[in-house]
């Protein structure tokens, strides 16, 4: 149920933003993270952000959730 | 596997070789299922336990919870829940054998589910990082001005079982939960007297949190340390806080395996007393916790591990769960049976 992964915001409409990680495109509520920004990644339980992570930081995330995936899936 | 990753166990190895018999406890359901997935677990030295705490909100619920919302589904109301809630056992029924509920994912979809007759009840699940996703709906609820929703709070805080747990000083060090932290804020933490480290998820992280956890220890350093910073901070999430405190107040909670604790739950304020469903409905505050002999429990306390309760792997296994914690993904007494057996 924690497991998040940090997408990107792409666009910010009020409270809800639009984020893609890949080819995965979802809507999120951004009430909870309302210094984010379009660009910065965040992270995201049941549909809400709950922090902002520095693009790096997110990067470095995403690579060990790709290598997850493979070595699992 | 990553040199960082090699690294850590290699520090990891060195640090616990100074060390007694330790026992660890990690207080969360995504840690419990992680730490075997990522086979951390598997590269431990033998004298390093790590033991699951009551982290799985699913599997600390009481028998009566699950009753009540029996009861409510056998009488017509609609309830809306996360999913592996349904197939937790009561003192009777699952929800499951009764039907009448619809799942979410994201709380935000509740409002897609309700019934167009009748009433709806929300199964209000989760720890710290649910609730204020939880407490937005309630919010939404009031400000729509919809009748025929109502919310059951059997929201739970993780501060107060880890101070039961603390001070009986069986647990040399705590691995703190990732997102529960987010919320609360590392500082919420400073009450305890053993070593604590606020971790991530991925393997790497859930390695570099053990290394600073054994660390700690072997230097008799009773501190908390944030080892999740890209992601956890100091205070938490304001917004989040203000907005679970907004709709919500502590109260007295009853957990599988710990009994009543105070103010270790949440409950709907007075100005939300229309969408509470304990009031709307009557339902009982006290009954059977837990019944049987299901040990989930002592699990839950890390008296046990799931191997050791004698219903493990033969009467009960996921396809057949006789408790909460083999119900659950994130139930300890599923993952081992998950990761022990494949």
């Amino acid at each position: 149920m924690c497991l998040a992964i940090p997408m990107q915001i792409e666009e910010i409409n009020g409270e809800w933003a639009m984020v893609k990680e890949g080819t995965v495109t979802k809507k999120v509520n951004v009430s909870f993270t309302p210094k984010a920004v379009v660009g910065d990644y965040i992270i995201i339980h049941a549909g809400f952000a709950i922090s902002i992570m520095s693009a790096e930081e997110a990067k470095n995330s995403l690579k060990a959730y790709e290598e997850l995936r493979k070595a699992f899936y | 596997m990553k040199n960082s990753e090699k690294h850590f166990i290699n520090w990891i190895t060195k640090t616990a070789k100074k060390l007694p018999s330790t026992k660890l406890m990690e207080v969360c359901g995504t840690h419990t299922v992680n730490l075997f997935r990522s086979g951390v677990k598997s590269i431990l030295p033998p004298n390093i336990e790590i033991v699951s705490g009551p982290g799985c909100p699913v599997c600390v619920t009481s028998d009566y919870a699950i009753d009540n919302a029996v009861e409510l589904a056998e009488k017509g109301v609609t309830i809306l829940t996360f999913g592996d809630m349904v197939r937790v056992p009561g003192t009777k029924k699952t929800l499951e054998e009764v039907g009448g509920y619809k799942i979410f994912y994201s709380p935000s979809e509740i409002f897609d589910l309700l019934p167009e007759t009748g009433e709806a009840v929300v199964l209000s699940v989760g720890f710290e990082t649910t609730v204020p996703m939880l407490a937005w709906v309630i919010k939404e609820t009031k400000k729509r001005k919809i009748k025929n929703l109502s919310f059951y709070s059997l929201h739970k805080l993780i501060p107060p079982p880890l101070k039961i747990i603390d001070e009986q000083s069986v647990i040399d060090g705590f691995i703190l939960p990732g997102h529960v932290s987010t919320i609360i804020g590392r500082k919420a933490y400073d009450f305890m007297k053993k070593p604590g480290v606020v971790t991530g998820f991925e393997p790497e992280l859930i390695l570099r949190g053990l290394y600073v956890l054994l660390d700690l220890i072997a230097h008799g350093r009773n501190e908390i340390i944030n080892a999740y910073s890209e992601v956890v901070r100091e205070e938490g999430n304001k917004e989040a806080l203000d907005m679970i405190y907004s709709v919500l107040e502590p109260d007295d909670a009853d957990w599988r395996g710990l009994g009543r604790i105070k103010d270790s739950g949440l409950k709907l304020k007075a100005e939300y007393a229309d969408f509470d469903a304990v009031k709307r409905y009557s339902l009982p505050k006290e009954g059977v916790i837990e019944h049987g002999p299901c040990k989930c429990g002592e699990v839950l306390m890390g008296f046990i591990t799931p191997d050791e309760c004698p219903l493990f792997a033969k009467q009960c296994t996921p396809d057949n769960p006789v408790g909460a914690c083999m119900v659950s993904v994130e139930g300890s007494c599923a993952a081992y049976y998950r990761w022990r057996t494949e």
